[in-house]
């Protein structure tokens, strides 16, 4: 559906996309994972036709954006970081611009109904842009993206700025909309994509750094073992207790007393599981466990490893 | 391009811009056309000096009109969505252009209003005015306003600050009504052969005695085209950084 070959741009001397490559098929969901200015967002305008590559080629339904830009462009349903609103627009004569402006050839208020039943803003489409909350002025622009019915839906950056239950909301949206587009969303934060995509590529510094099923990510993030542990005892012993157990790479303790029980976070490596080490050891001292539990590794530290993993390989 | 010019129409009459400029504009000439005929020291029908004058008017209120054109939509990034979609970046200037003649035609329209106290004075016993010279002036005003607003539409492509656009386009029409002056102090026949024919106000002259100048005709509608073109291609490089 979407073909990536090659693909460099650069500002100046500061090369934001580089050598980038990669396919997408029809109905996925694509996470773009990487800090910011890591170059997600020209990658993103640049498969939208909004900025040309220094180098390489993009290509949807096998069409150059650059040579057919209004067939793609057709094809295309964006969302950039910064909603494209005209503020002092009512929602519906807003919806009904873009309808003309993308000369959609079907039933206007039908269509415009319907791409606001999608993202629930019906009950606001005679309101001022300018005095929808963020959350709803960022329904509006993915109300706009839908306009069209593209096949393809590029969301940059689209949870910023929300709050956590319009984040929930707006997942399950997303959810609803993969059943018929396919889509790509950009994020920095690491859950998102965990909890939408199909598939993650992880950009950084213009290069891709991992592109995996999400599954597969999982995987990797696996091997690293941690698990959070409260203990009643002093402090500073159980610490040097647990350091001193073999493959333990590192304990940490935020120091907060609860009665007398401690909370550490130990960090171990290799296959071994050193929970029955340690428990024996305790008990030898006397110190009970209080409570024990698997610490999941977030992709964040997934994220730090793939890089300077990435950094290492160089 | 229709959905832009509707787009930029319905701006124009949704905010107070419109009404300010139509409003201003009005005054502004009303002033100049009674200054120019009734309060003359022997009050003349004679309109040639009212359009030569309004041409300098003009090139201060024309730019207000452009100047947020482009700039404004660079500026709350509304650009993203006019450029990625499916219409050519072309139509696109050439809706807020076409958008921004119409409003000037409103404009000029609304104007003639100055024009029936000539007329009517005709019955008290005044002068005939001179319709040819009137209509040949219009017919001026109207191609030099479309190459100004041309200039205005490109120079808002350049800056995302309306402010800054305004300027610019001041900048580039002083630029192209003062040209021919420096004729006076310039040897070189080339060089004032190129200026004098460079010059927007030069050109306008024939027009005021009423007869129709193929050659100005010919020069406005080129004026006018190159700085579209020249907007489009700004754009396209732009993409390009």
């Amino acid at each position: 559906m979407i073909e990536i070959t090659n693909l460099v741009r650069k500002f100046g001397n500061k090369v934001a996309v580089d050598n980038i490559s990669f396919t997408v098929k029809e109905g996925e969901i694509v996470g773009f994972l990487g800090p910011n200015g890591a170059g997600k967002s020209t990658t993103m305008n640049i498969i939208t036709g909004y900025l040309s590559p220094t180098s390489g080629t993009v290509l949807v339904d096998g069409l150059d954006v650059f040579e057919e830009p209004q067939a793609v462009k057709k094809q295309i349903g964006f969302l950039p970081e910064q909603p494209p609103l005209y503020m002092d627009m009512t929602v519906w004569e807003y919806l009904s611009f873009v309808f003309d402006l993308k000369g959609c050839d079907f039933n206007k208020k039908k269509h415009i109904t319907e791409a606001c039943e999608v993202v629930k803003i019906l009950d606001v489409k005679n309101h001022l842009i300018r005095t929808l909350s963020k959350g709803y002025k960022q329904r509006v622009g993915i109300a706009g993206a839908l306009i069209g019915n593209p096949k393809i839906i590029i969301l940059d950056e689209p949870t910023v700025g929300l709050s956590p239950e319009q984040v929930i909301e707006f997942r399950s949206l997303i959810r609803g909309l993969a059943k018929k587009h396919t889509i790509i969303l950009s994020t920095h934060i690491l859950s998102e994509v965990q909890a939408l995509c199909n598939r993650i590529i992880v950009i950084n510094e213009g290069k891709i750094v991992a592109d995996q099923d999400t599954p597969q990510l999982k995987r990797v993030v696996g091997e690293n073992n941690r698990f959070q542990v409260k203990i009643a005892g002093p402090q500073k012993e159980v610490y040097n207790l647990l350091r001193s157990i073999h493959s333990v790479r590192d304990v940490s303790c935020d120091g907060v007393r609860d009665g007398d029980t401690y909370t550490f976070i130990v960090e171990y490596s290799g296959s071994i599981d050193i929970r029955k080490i340690m428990f024996k050891e305790l008990a030898n001292k006397g110190w009970p466990i209080m409570a024990m539990e698997g610490v999941e590794t977030t992709l964040e530290d997934l994220f730090v490893k793939l890089i300077s993993r990435k950094g290492e390989e160089e | 391009m229709v959905a832009i010019f509707k787009k930029e129409m319905r701006a124009y009459f949704t905010t107070p811009m419109g009404y300010i400029f139509l409003a201003v504009s009005l005054f502004v000439s009303s002033f100049l056309f009674a200054l120019t005929t009734y309060f003359q020291e022997e009050p003349t029908s004679n309109t040639g000096t009212y359009f030569s004058y309004l041409i300098f008017v003009l090139a201060i209120l024309l730019p207000v009109l452009t100047m947020r054109s482009f700039s404004e939509e660079r500026r709350t990034k509304t650009d993203q969505l006019l450029f990625t979609s499916p219409v050519s970046i072309f139509s696109l200037v050439l809706g807020k252009f076409l958008a921004a003649v119409c409003m000037f035609l409103i404009y000029l329209g609304l104007s003639m209003i100055n024009l029936i106290p000539i007329f009517a004075n005709v019955a008290l016993g005044a002068n005939e005015p001179n319709v040819a010279v009137i209509v040949g002036n219009l017919i001026a005003i109207i191609l030099v306003g479309i190459c100004f607003i041309a200039i205005g539409i490109f120079a808002s492509a350049l800056s995302e600050n309306p402010a800054v656009s305004f300027i610019i386009t001041l900048g580039i029409l002083a630029g192209f009504l003062v040209i021919n002056l420096f004729n006076a102090y310039i040897e070189i026949g080339w060089i004032r052969a190129v200026l004098s024919w460079l010059s927007i106000y030069g050109r306008f002259v024939n027009f005021t005695y009423g007869i129709f100048d193929i050659g100005a005709l010919v020069y406005y509608i080129s004026i006018t085209g190159i700085f579209l073109f020249l907007t489009e291609r700004l754009f396209q490089v732009r993409r390009l950084g």
